[in-house]
Order: C-alpha cells, then structure tokens, then sequence
C-alpha cells in the first residue's frame, strides 16, 4: 500500500450499503438488541450523521460498518465490498470520542502509524504527516507528544490520523464528544472544510443536533429499544451540500429550521416508543449540547 | 532537577539526624559495641577495609547482576507466553503465585548441594528465582493493560499479531516491565546476600557478615552491612535511573 495511492474506490454506487442490518448482544444478563432492521445507504463523498438517544444503537451500528463488530443479520458493504474485506483494504479512516494517541509517539510518528503499519516508508511517511498537520493547523506541534496537547488538538491528530492513507469514507463516533463548545464549533467548521478538500464520505456519530444540523447531507435519527431507524431528515435540501457550508449558516433561520426538524424527529421517536426519558436525554439540561437546545425552546 | 533536590533532601536530612543521634546516644550511654557500635567506629572499619568490602561486593554484586538479567529476561520471556496462549497461563498462574510465596533463599542450601557447594551458580540461582517473580507478574499485568480505543484502532489498521504486540501491547506494558524490575533490583542483592549466609563458597558480603559476628567482631560486621546497603542502592538507583530514562515520554 502505497502512501500517494488514491484508494480505489467506484465514483458511483454507494460508500456504505447497510440492508436489513440486526444485532443482538448476548450477555450475561440476557440479550440486548442493539439493532433492527436497519437500512442505510452513504453516498460517496456525502455526510451522514446517526443521532438518537443513548444505547439506541449508534456506536454499534458504526463498529458493524467498520468491522469491528459483527452483525448477526443482514449485509453490510463498503465501496461494494464485504466490510471484513473493506477493513483489509484499508478503505476507511476512522476516529472515536477518545483520541487514542499512543502517549509515548510524538504527534507526527501517531499521525503516521496507520501508514508505517502498512509497510510505507520512512520518507512519504514524513511527507504525508507534514501535509496532514499542515491541514489540522498543528505543523509545530509534530515533535511534541500526546500529553503537551489540549483535548481539541489532540482530537485534531486523531482526524490527522484517519485521513493518513487518503481514505474515501470516513467514520467518527463522537469525535467532537468531550470537547468544549467553542472548540467544538471551531473542529466542526474544519471538519467541513477538510472534507470539501478529500471529498470523504462520512458517518458521523453525534449527540448534538446542532452538530449534526451543521455538519449532516443527511441525518439519520434512531429510537432505542430496539435500535431502529426513526426517521432521516434531508437537512441539505434546506442547507444546501454540507461541504460548501460556513459558520455564517449558524446563526442563519434555515439552520434552526434544520435543528427543528431534527428535534420533532427525535421528539416523535421518543413519544411513540413512550419512553419520555429518552428525549430527556438529548434536550434535558445535562446534556452537553442544552444551551444550542435552548435557541429552539420555547423561553 | 531541583524536585529531584526538594524530594531527596528531606530524607536525606533525616538520615544525618539519626546517624547523628546514634552517634551521640552510643557515645553518651557508653553503649558496648557488641549491642551497638557507634558509627564513627562503623566508618573506621570502612575506610580501613575497604578495599576488601569492595571485593567482597563485586562478589556478591556479581551473583546479583547475573540474577537479576536471567530472571528478568525469563519473567518477560515467559509473561509474553502467558499472554499469547491461555492454557500456558493458567498452567503457570499458580505456580508463580507459590513462587512469590516460597522463601526462595531458603533453598540455597539444597541448591549448594546440587551444584556443589564451591560455585556461585546457587546464589545466582536463588537471586534469579527472586527476580523472576515480579518481573512475571509486573510483566504480565502490564501485557493486559490496553484500551479498548486502542485496540479498536489495531485492528481498524488491519495489524498483524506481531505488529500489535510491537506497536501497542508492549509499549504499553513498559511501566509495568521497570516496575517489575526496579522491585527485583533491591530483592536481586538481597537474595544474593542472604543465600550466602546458608554456607556455600565464602568471599562475598553475606559471608563475611556472619563470619564478622561469629568472631565477635560486630563494628566489623556493620561496615559489611553498611557496604551491603549501599550495594543495594546503586541496583536500586541505576534500576531506577534506566526507567525514568525509559518513560520520559510516557506518563500513564
Ligand atoms: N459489546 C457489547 N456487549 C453487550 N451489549 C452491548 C455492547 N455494545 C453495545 N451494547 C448494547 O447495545 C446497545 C447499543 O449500544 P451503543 O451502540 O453503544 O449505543 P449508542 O452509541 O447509541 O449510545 C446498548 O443497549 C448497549 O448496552
Ligand atoms: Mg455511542
């Protein structure tokens, strides 16, 4: 695998193909099922966000996509691939709500241990590394280590980190997480950027409606109990392609006609699974995203 | 380097009062030598033999050495076997947990009969056996010690087994590894030390300890515990020295 290589990926059909997707956890107080029925399909180069309340099966459905985990019903492919074979070829980037930076590597050598691991040499290594943290806005940070780091640039070398072999899907579950909320809107406008300039299709797992009405082509919104899929807004119908938005669009009427739409869809998932707790948990006052809930609340 | 000051003063302070008390209470009571010899007569004895402790060390110092690097290769070398294959480690997990619990100096003399009582081989057999133990168990605590995230990105990467032990698990487990082997430095000295007092060839600090005290010699005898003492120092700090040297770069 070569550092300069353009992963070879269909410009048509789908990054992401999930049909009839089940999973059902054993464990020792009985089973869990995490997800049902689910079906979702990821354009190349579109952003797709999964929201929904905790446990309704968000993460899952992402280590399924990413192989991590495996599916005890339906198919899921990858670039027309089985996701086993996508995971072997390296066909995704992929980043978590923790950053994972191996402490004891300097920023460049974490940025580079995707590559290194597949046998790139030392010099397009350096090179890609470079370029990659001149993207994240961290060049003089490269000889520094994890710890001399605050949480955002951290989570930026995570983001370095997944787009070190020029991946054509992305998937990131809550990246932006336990971030503060101005670091937070800073990371999601670069991510914005950053994917205009790779052209990445994304999963993006988030908590925020606001996160996802910013950053979403689509918004996939699950219920729990089971996981299944509630609703998907189109929010770039209104907002036009996630990847030519700006921060300008937040204080825009259409962005908080987005985020209602997000919400009711949420709202509805909660009411008729009657399970008011659940929506409590994304709007309720200790979630991490109340005072963007607020601008949409009745004072 | 001035924490390294603020932290090593303090005790050092503390150890001048006490010697200095020690001092002026043997002195003041008239304290006989054989119960309590002051230390001005410890640190004559030092200064005029020692040319002979320092012999007597690098014996001693020797077994130790070679106890120390055996074992702890061997506790790496078989933690990193536990860890790849789960019967080797519930056949050994016992054994080591007996191990850690047998006196292992107490098997000197069995050793000094096996090998002949003229070698050092038992002495650096028992100090290996020592340091084998945490080092096993240090070890293999630290093998267990990656992060799920951690282990979700290996294997997002596609690594190979070797690949992740290289890049991940091990790494991971170095603190641990220098715990291990920072206790088993001070434990390598004292295991040399104490398998000499159970006979065997003579000519190291454990012999010329019980030897000193048979002849009634007792400030003697201290300027050997004295020696011992610092012996297990200088293993204790170089241990030391080497692993922060390690984990500079690694505060987990
Ligand atoms: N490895 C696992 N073992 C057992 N149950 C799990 C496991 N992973 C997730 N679950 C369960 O599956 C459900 C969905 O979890 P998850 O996908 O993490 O939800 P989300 O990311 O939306 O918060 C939860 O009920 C959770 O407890
Ligand atoms: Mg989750």
């Amino acid at each position: 695998m070569s550092s300069g290589r353009k992963n070879a990926a269909p410009t048509t059909g789908a990054a992401v193909s999930v049909g009839r997707l089940d999973k059902v956890f054993d464990t020792k107080g009985g089973t869990v099922h995490a997800l049902q029925g689910i079906d979702v399909e990821v354009a190349a180069g579109e952003f797709v966000s999964l929201i929904g309340p905790s446990g309704c099966g968000k993460s899952t459905l992402l280590r399924i996509i990413a192989d991590l985990e495996q599916p005890t019903g339906g198919t899921v492919t990858v670039f027309g691939k089985d996701a086993r074979r996508a995971r072997l070829d390296q066909d995704y980037g992929i980043a978590f709500q923790q950053s994972g930076l191996l402490g004891w590597r300097t920023i460049a050598a974490n940025i580079e241990l995707p590559l290194e691991l597949h046998g790139v040499g030392a010099r397009d290594r350096h090179a890609r590394s470079a370029e990659l943290l001149d993207l994240v806005g961290l060049t003089e940070f490269a000889d520094r280590f994890p710890d001399q780091l605050s949480g955002g640039m951290q989570q930026r070398v995570a983001i370095a980190r997944s787009l070190a072999e020029r991946p054509n899907l992305l998937l990131m579950d809550e990246p932006f997480g336990a971030l503060d909320e101005m670091t937070r809107e800073r990371m999601q406008t670069e991510l914005v950027r950053i994917c205009a300039e790779t052209g990445a299709a994304v999963v993006f797992v988030t908590h925020s409606i606001p996160e996802a009405a910013f950053l979403s082509d689509r918004v996939v919104v699950m219920s729990p109990r089971p996981g299944r899929i509630q609703r998907v807004v189109d929010v770039d119908v209104d907002l036009g392609p996630a990847h030519e938005r700006t921060d300008a669009l937040r204080e825009d009427r259409r962005f908080f006609g987005a985020v209602t739409a997000i919400r009711e869809a949420l709202h509805a998932g909660s009411a008729s699974a009657g399970t008011p707790d659940g929506a409590q948990r994304i709007t309720g006052p200790t979630g991490p995203d109340d005072r963007h809930d607020r601008l949409t609340e009745p004072a | 380097m001035s924490t390294i000051a603020r932290r090593a003063l303090p005790p050092l302070a503390l150890g001048a009062v006490v010697i200095l008390l020690w001092q002026v209470l043997v002195v003041a009571l008239d304290i006989n030598a054989y119960v309590l010899p002051s230390p001005a007569a410890i640190l004559t004895q030092v200064t005029s033999y020692a040319p002979i402790l320092i012999g007597a060390a690098i014996v001693t110092g020797t077994n130790a050495l070679i106890g120390l690097v055996v074992g702890t290769v061997l506790g790496i070398v078989l933690a990193l076997v536990a860890v790849s294959s789960r019967v080797f480690d519930e056949l050994t997990g016992p054994l080591v947990a007996a191990l850690a619990v047998i006196p292992i100096v107490a098997l000197a003399p069995v050793l000094y009969t096996m090998y002949g009582a003229d070698v050092q081989l038992a002495r650096q057999v028992v100090a290996g056996v020592s340091v084998f133990v945490p080092v096993f168990i240090n070890t293999l605590r630290g093998l267990r010690q990656t992060t799920p995230v951690h282990r979700d990105l290996m294997r997002a990467y596609a690594a190979g087994r070797w690949q992740m032990m290289r890049t991940l698990t091990l790494p991971t487990a170095r603190p641990f590894i220098f715990t291990g082997v920072r206790i088993a430095s001070s434990l390598s000295v004292i295991a040399a030390l104490v398998a000499e007092y159970f006979g065997g060839p003579r000519g190291g600090l454990g012999t010329f300890i019980t030897s000193s005290v048979s002849q009634s010699d007792y400030a003697r005898a201290w300027s050997y515990v004295v020696a011992s003492i610092l012996l297990g120092l200088i293993f204790y700090v170089v241990a030391l020295g080497i692993e922060v040297f390690a984990l500079r770069h690694q505060r987990t």
